[in-house]
């Protein structure tokens, strides 16, 4: 699994899921702070179509950190929100997964966010399909 | 992977550290002559403690840093794009530059800033060997009577001096200590 992957499911993931997956696999690595939590507003770009000018969404709240653990790897944490606690375990799992613990961080945290991610998203787009509706142009008999 | 050099020296505790550094700078501009210290920072070799301190004060995503030939490594861009998020730029572009006195020449591709906007002008972070309230007499405000201070060089200030209202603004950085020359001090 490559990391801007795992990344983007730290960032978007919820964080008492977060805190609650992270307090099961019960790894307390040490570590040193290369720069703490904090927050802080990023513009959001959107693009309208593939070949769309890009445009400004609106500003969204971000926490980030840096940190090293002992054995080496440096983690980055950047989260949705403003939940320093979510960041520095974003950052942890993110050094964990490029370290010897790589395999065992990914099936108790990864995998289960990004299960709970798809389950998010399969339930809103049902949600958003039942109003689907069918345009259709009705003849006008003009001709 | 980035060399973890470059992603350590940051302020341990930043709202704290970039105030008292910020004081520092401060008291330096507004009192010419004087040596401030200022710490909590460091950077990647060659850069000095003082120095380190000032850019991460200083500047961030919106502020363009001119990098000095001896400066100019991949640590440092590394370091500087970890904690400030700062362009690196050319001497033209620059609002900051950063290095030792001869490799910031030709002083003259720097902005001075337009009679409309002076401080659209770039500030010119020195690195000395040694800093020392011996040497240059200087006059002007935030000096009482005279002050004195050793300059690598004395023509391109009075130069720059000449300028003013438009100008360049000086610090100068030695290990921990910093000294400042802003472009309203006459340098006799």
């Amino acid at each position: 699994m490559d990391r801007k992957s795992w990344m983007s499911t730290l960032a978007k993931a919820d964080p008492k899921d977060m805190a609650s997956l992270w307090a099961d696999l019960a790894l307390a690595p040490s570590f040193t702070w290369l720069r703490r939590p904090e927050s802080g507003a990023v513009m959001v770009r959107g693009r309208a179509g593939g070949t769309g000018a890009a445009f400004n969404l609106g500003e969204m709240t971000v926490t980030r950190c840096t940190l090293q653990i002992d054995e080496g790897a440096v983690g980055f944490g950047y989260v949705q929100g403003r939940d320093k606690r979510h960041a520095e375990l974003a950052a942890l799992a993110d050094a964990l997964l490029q370290s010897g613990q790589a395999k065992r961080v990914h099936h108790a945290i990864i995998a289960p966010l990004q299960a709970r991610a798809k389950a998010r998203q399969a339930a809103r787009a049902s949600k958003a399909a039942a109003t689907k509706v069918d345009f259709f142009t009705m003849a006008r008999g003009e001709d | 992977m980035q060399a973890t050099s470059t992603l350590t020296g940051g302020f341990k505790t930043p709202a704290m550290d970039a105030a008292h550094a910020f004081r520092a700078a401060m008291q330096a501009m507004a009192r010419p002559g004087t040596l401030q210290t200022i710490h909590g920072g460091t950077g990647p070799a060659p850069i000095s403690p003082a120095a380190a301190c000032l850019l991460l004060t200083l500047c961030d995503a919106t502020t363009n840093v001119f990098l000095g030939a001896r400066h100019d490594t991949k640590d440092m861009r590394d370091w500087l794009a970890f904690h400030t998020g700062a362009p690196i730029v050319t001497r033209a572009e620059a609002q900051f530059a950063l290095g030792t006195w001869g490799d910031l020449h030709p002083l003259a591709d720097y902005s001075i800033g337009t009679p409309e906007y002076p401080y659209r002008s770039a500030t010119l972070i020195v690195e000395r060997d040694m800093l020392d309230t011996a040497g240059a007499t200087l006059r002007g405000p935030g000096i009482a009577t005279t002050a004195t201070l050793n300059l690598p060089d004395i023509d391109a200030f009075r130069a720059n001096r000449a300028l003013f209202p438009l100008g360049l603004d000086f610090y100068f950085t030695c290990s921990s200590t910093v000294a400042g020359l802003p472009r309203s001090t006459e340098v006799l």
